[in-house]
């Protein structure tokens, strides 16, 4: 293990900060978009599903 | 089997679903794995110091920027060649977790690069060409969002994306061809200038951001089979099962 304590950890030498901030945003830009993948997709059925009840009214 | 059978919407619609749990879970474990190694395991670099543990995710970032583009480039390239429709629907699955990665190669990069080179930027042929592939993504995405035939829209997206695949060759031997700040590959075809347990951390990490990538690219690939496709019997079959749930 090459951290004494947990603080040690976040200090990352003095680096914190350029290190935290690349993991931080790399994950939270990842989580967004699996959360947008997810709200996109619901979008998506629920619009196809009012297309074809449209389409079934049509016929 | 056939695997040609699979290159049918119909029935790679079901086949992605199926895969898409299991490339999520290994992404998560590779992930995990990748970062504990790079955090607990590897040890402090003797001249950048911790800065350096940067190197998991972009090094992982950037190679899969340049890898999507070319997977991207090879389904263009099937679909002009043999009009298979799943090909256009990959390639456009593909673009947006690959402009994802391509910023976060250029994001971790900036942030490495300021308490190392002293800059946040520079105009080196490396950094350069990277940003001319986020570009290229955008470029991608605008374009086959802005063409309202979208057989159309296919066409002149995968033209894009083959003459764009030019670039990437320049990405990768941009710090060989030219002088750049950036430096030279640490992992090369035939021997690695890294301590094993580094090169151990960054490989994990990049397995785990290809299956990321597979997992989230099946899932996008899905919505648009179910969108271009629903006017065909089992797509509407699909899309009613959906809608009554």
């Amino acid at each position: 293990m090459v951290w004494q304590s947990f603080s040690d950890f976040i200090d990352m030498g003095g680096r914190g900060a350029f290190v935290w901030g690349s993991y931080g945003l790399s994950f939270l830009l990842m989580a967004a978009e699996l959360w947008l993948l997810r709200s996109r997709r619901k979008q998506s059925i629920r619009r196809l599903c009012q297309l074809q009840q449209l389409e079934q009214q049509k016929d | 089997m056939n695997i040609f059978r699979f290159s049918s919407p119909q029935t790679f619609y079901p086949l992605a679903g199926r895969l898409v749990p299991v490339f999520a879970v290994l992404a998560a474990a590779f992930l995990a794995a990748g970062l504990y190694i790079g955090f607990f395991e590897a040890p402090t670099d003797a001249v950048q110091g911790e800065v350096y543990r940067i190197i998991h995710i972009h090094v992982a970032a950037a190679w899969m920027s340049m890898f999507i583009y070319l997977v991207m480039a090879f389904w263009s390239a099937i679909g002009l060649g043999l009009g298979t429709r799943l090909s256009f629907y990959m390639t456009q699955a593909l673009a947006p977790t690959g402009a994802l990665f391509c910023f976060i190669a250029l994001w971790t990069g900036a942030l490495w690069g300021r308490p190392t080179w002293g800059a946040y930027w520079v105009w080196d042929a490396r950094l350069t060409s990277q940003l001319l592939l986020l570009f290229l993504y955008f470029g991608f995405i605008a374009l086959t969002r802005s063409i309202e035939d979208p057989r159309r829209a296919d066409k002149a997206g995968a033209i894009i994306a083959l003459v764009g695949a030019v670039n990437v060759p320049i990405i990768y031997f941009s710090v060989k061809w030219w002088n750049t700040l950036h430096q030279g590959a640490s992992v090369k075809p035939g021997g690695s200038s890294m301590a094993s347990v580094m090169l151990w951390a960054m490989l994990l990490t990049a397995l785990g951001c290809w299956f990321y990538s597979l997992a989230v690219t099946l899932t996008r690939a899905r919505s648009i089979i179910l969108e271009r496709e629903r006017h065909t019997d089992w797509a509407s079959i699909e899309i009613a099962r959906l809608g009554s749930k």
